[in-house]
């Protein structure tokens, strides 16, 4: 059980090389081990979403994954995103409409669209707020979260290099 | 004294939609919530916890889990010198009763600890916990409120039948015989279910003792942070200064946090006993099991009507399922007591009696969540309008209109011993009745699709919030909440910042309060920091809840920024040679007024800090205020209404369209109004159709996930479109009331009274919530009254 193992992880491009337990989940290891507190765990059963971080590009819940399960990959967090400086349009736009207050859930969103407007470019509000069901916000009532991903995804369409 | 009118001074920040100053790291990943804050050092607590609902602990025997590596300690109730919290009122009808730290001979909850195990890791610790054994001995558990009466054996020895509290606030000798010569009575019983508030961030703590300050330094998640402080010294026997809570960044609150957990003392006394930093973050398990719910509760109603539809007289018989314990500090009476007092809203009752008691059980204790009582009373309240518009053949929004106080009778006085200041309650129904008809929603009934059906609801309320201390006075708690206290400091670079005792847990006071100071004292709110969440930083206050932050710490913010605008002027008077009376500051400059002198207030402030002694006629150096605010409380008021479809084929409930019209006097920031409306009324829609704590005969807890229970995800929720009006308050500096709590409140009333105009054709009414697709599917299978006939 507590036989420990090295893995290789490379997060917002950083490549590091971990020795983990078995069990530790992927989120523990990036809090803990990584010191990457951004990503947020709020149930430990994949449901709220607020871990989500995107593993070789797809959206996943880090309480659900052991690190030894992502050895070898890409995991991109909330906070690399910004890592110029600069917030993204996304982060931009949750602040304009008011998509977060206590901001738990935020990054967990903020990764979960980013990894759906990667692969579906041109998504209508109906399906936008399909998605956002994924996770879960006791806040603000998801309005401002539909609204900024919406948003952001026209943007980016209109915008898009052709 | 504060007057309305002051709220019209000319403002240039407050009322703006100003994006939120907290945003920014929120975004980034870089807030920092209880469990973010590093400490290299620190153990890890997780607690052994009871898996029967009540009985007498036998035994505990923990040496097992002494033997794995890596375990520390494991304490028990002993180790921690029996100690205990007690949440109580001063007054004859409340019996006061112990939470002990941990499980003390009895055991009353599922979930309850029994032993705190403190290990190196989250996993250790846990790996220990099944490694502590113990007895306890079974008793029947009392789960729901009638069971107390067949249950021999006590939850409480001190209360024999089960009743902590039992409130006769309000009677009327005269009131049996106004019912009885009534032309209808309208007699029924509502019922609530249990809930838990679910923040995203479960409770969670960190403490180290720490030699240097003679201190314990708890870090913790909380919206009372002197509060937590006051109790943690208390059950620990150290002084107030010994105790430093800091609050982080909090991930939601919603009273669920406004209280101190029986856990955060356990991990502090471990911290203090082993000498060691100790850090503990509850899982969701915990969270929703193990912690605080409320609002199971339960009203019998007599309501006497004239054939005209006007109210003649009210009684209640309210009965709360408060838990196990009574919670610190607001105490098992809180949801009594309020359900009890402002029950009548915003009614004209002329006769009011009422018993609220609070009944134990075992589930976890009671505390607030967002609302406390006030979702359930109006629930009562526009059930009973809308029944009595049934029976009486009288519109639903007419019979409303006139039971409904109005702006001519302000200030009313009402036979619950309360004074309402000015809303705009008439306003509010006939501008949401106004709308509903504006947005084709009768139309929208029509049209809805085979297997469908379709009603609208509305519902008129107000909110109670900011209580002072004229207030919680009469509650006589041994603590009476109230005041607030803001100190404001301007440095050499012309920055400002303010402290405050209430704590943001997601409200964005780092922005509303800054938005107050700024135009107060002409300078942008990028130069204001709002420092919060410090024991060692603010002197003291009364943390966040109740709609009190940006009333009262907002309120006292204000006092303190015109106090330092003062001595910005007579700084600036005398280094223009000018009167102070002729000096006004804007756009960062404290300008002669109807000239182009003036002098920036950067250059003030490095003058006071660095040239002091060009200015030869201060009496104080620097420049620092202090501000209060006491408001004896106001009431919020508005009016919702609801479109919602019911699938006949499965019973489920979609609400398809939100109206709210809503006032809370001045608004400092619309963004933060309309996004506390909307997160308010996905909580209220999550109580009235999908959340419940419930509970097995036996006292297992059936909700221990959030796939059992019910959080609204974005696909439950409906377009809301908020509209707003605007009846400054005269308690504060700045006319602002409190608004946190107005979507919750309003949701399960505007909804359940939709889902019985859609089921108007049976003859049957739901009067409860948590409504399901099961109830729903019961209430069709029933003949529809022209069947029946």
């Amino acid at each position: 059980m507590s036989e420990s193992r090295e893995i290789t992880l490379t997060v917002n491009g950083e490549r590091h090389l971990i020795v983990v337990e078995p069990r530790r989940t992927l989120a523990d290891v990036l809090r803990i081990d990584l010191g990457l507190t951004g990503t947020h765990v709020g149930c430990e059963h994949g449901i709220c979403g607020a871990c989500t971080v995107l593993m070789d590009d797809e959206p996943v819940r880090a309480c659900l994954i052991f690190g030894v399960q992502a050895d070898g990959s890409s995991v991109r967090t909330v906070e690399g995103l910004a890592a110029k400086g600069e917030l993204t349009d996304l982060q931009q736009a949750f602040s304009r409409h008011h998509a977060l207050q206590c901001g738990f859930c935020t990054p967990g969103f903020l990764m979960l669209a980013e990894g759906y407007l990667a692969t579906t470019p041109a998504p209508d509000p109906v399906a936008v707020r399909e998605m956002a069901s994924a996770n879960l916000c006791r806040c603000t009532g998801y309005q401002g979260i539909v609204d900024a991903i919406v948003e952001v995804a026209e943007h980016r369409f209109r915008e898009r290099p052709i | 004294m504060a007057t309305a009118s002051s709220a019209r001074q000319s403002q240039q920040w407050v009322g703006q939609p100003m994006q939120r100053r907290e945003d920014a790291r929120f975004l980034r990943g870089t807030g920092r919530y209880t469990d973010d804050v590093p400490h290299a050092f620190a153990l890890h607590a997780a607690f052994v916890r009871s898996p029967i609902a009540f009985g007498v602990i036998r035994s505990i025997d923990v040496s097992p889990a002494l033997e794995i590596p890596g375990v520390i300690a494991v304490l028990t109730s002993a180790d921690l010198g029996h100690a205990t919290l007690t949440g109580f009122l001063d007054r004859d009808e409340f019996i006061k009763t112990a939470m002990p730290i941990l499980a003390n001979e009895r055991v009353r909850f599922v979930g309850e600890p029994l032993a705190i195990v403190i290990a190196t890791s989250r996993y250790i610790a846990e790996d220990a916990i099944e490694a502590v054994s113990y007895e306890i001995d079974e008793f029947d558990p009392i789960v729901a409120m009638d069971d107390a009466q067949r249950t021999p054996q006590p939850i409480h020895d001190e209360a024999p039948d089960g009743v902590l509290v039992d409130l006769r606030m309000f009677n009327d000798d005269e009131l049996e015989e106004v019912l009885a010569t009534s032309h209808v009575v309208v007699d029924e019983t509502f019922r609530s279910g249990r809930l838990q508030a679910a923040p995203m961030e479960g409770r969670g703590c960190l403490a180290e003792w720490i030699d240097r300050d003679d201190q314990l330094v708890v870090t913790v998640s909380t919206q009372l942070p002197h509060q937590v402080r006051t109790g943690i010294a208390q059950a620990l026997g150290l002084a107030e200064r010994q105790v430093r809570v800091i609050v982080p960044d909090v991930g939601g609150g919603f009273g669920f946090k406004a209280v101190l957990g029986r856990e955060e003392v356990a991990v502090a006394a471990a911290a203090r006993i082993l000498r060691r930093p100790v850090r503990w973050a509850e899982d969701r398990l915990e969270s929703l099991t193990a912690s605080f719910q409320g609002r199971e509760q339960e009203y019998t109603v007599r309501a006497g009507f004239t054939e005209d539809g006007v109210l003649t007289g009210l009684v209640a018989d309210i009965r709360c399922n408060i838990g196990a314990y009574s919670a610190f500090p607001f105490t098992c009476g809180l949801e009594p007591i309020m359900a009890a007092t402002e029950f009548l809203g915003v009614y004209k009752v002329p006769r009011y009696a009422s018993r609220s008691r609070g009944i134990a059980s075992n589930k976890p204790p009671s505390n607030a969540y967002r609302g406390v009582s006030r979702p359930q009373i109006v629930m009562v309240m526009e059930g009973l309008m809308d029944r009595a518009a049934d029976r009486l053949g009288i519109d639903r929004v007419e019979i409303r209109r006139r039971n409904t106080i109005r702006a001519e009778d302000f200030p009313y006085s009402g036979p619950n011993g309360i004074t309402y200041e000015p809303g705009s309650y008439l306003e509010a129904l006939e501008l949401c009745a106004a709308q509903v008809e504006a947005a084709g929603w009768r139309q929208r009934c029509e049209e809805a699709a085979p297997g469908f059906i379709r009603g609208i609801g509305i519902a008129n309320f107000s909110e109670r919030n900011a209580y002072g201390t004229a207030t919680m006075g009469l509650r006589r708690m041994p603590m009476t909440p109230g005041f607030e206290v803001a100190h404001l400091a301007m440095d050499a670079s012309g920055d400002v910042t303010l402290t405050s005792g209430t704590c943001s847990a997601g409200q964005g006071h780092e922005t509303t309060f800054a938005q107050i100071v700024a135009d107060r004292l002409g300078i942008s709110p990028d130069r204001i920091q709002l420092r919060q969440g410090d024991t060692d930083l603010t002197s003291f206050g009364w943390g966040t809840f109740a709609g009190r932050s940006l009333v009262i710490g907002g309120g006292a913010a204000a006092v303190a920024a015109r106090r330092l605008a003062v001595q910005l002027r007579e700084v600036a008077a005398q280094l223009l040679s000018v009167d102070a009376d002729d000096v006004e500051l804007v756009n960062g400059h404290a300008r002669v007024r109807g000239t182009d002198e003036s002098i920036s207030i950067d250059e003030i402030a490095k003058t006071v800090h660095f040239r002091s002694h060009l200015l030869t006629d201060r009496e104080e150096y620097l420049l620092e205020s202090h501000g209060s605010a006491d408001p004896s409380g106001m009431f919020s008021n508005g009016c919702h209404a609801a479109l919602v479809e019911i699938d006949a084929g499965t019973g489920a409930v979609q609400v398809l369209d939100y109206l709210v019209v809503e006032d809370c006097g001045v608004i400092v920031n619309p963004l933060v109004v309309d996004g506390q409306v909307r997160g308010g009324i996905a909580q209220g829609i999550g109580a009235t159709l999908y959340e419940e704590a419930s509970y097995s005969p036996d006292g297992q807890p059936l909700a221990g996930s959030f796939m059992s229970y019910l959080v609204p995800t974005a696909a439950e929720m409906p377009p809301i479109s908020i509209h707003h009006l605007e009846t400054p308050c005269y308690q504060t500096e700045t006319g602002v009331k409190g608004m946190g709590e107005a979507g919750t409140i309003g949701a399960p009333a505007v909804i359940l009274s939709a889902l019985n105009d859609a089921l108007r054709s049976r003859d049957a009414w739901l009067e409860h919530v948590p409504v399901t697709p099961a109830d729903i599917q019961r209430l069709l299978e029933l003949p529809t009254k022209m069947e029946s006939s």
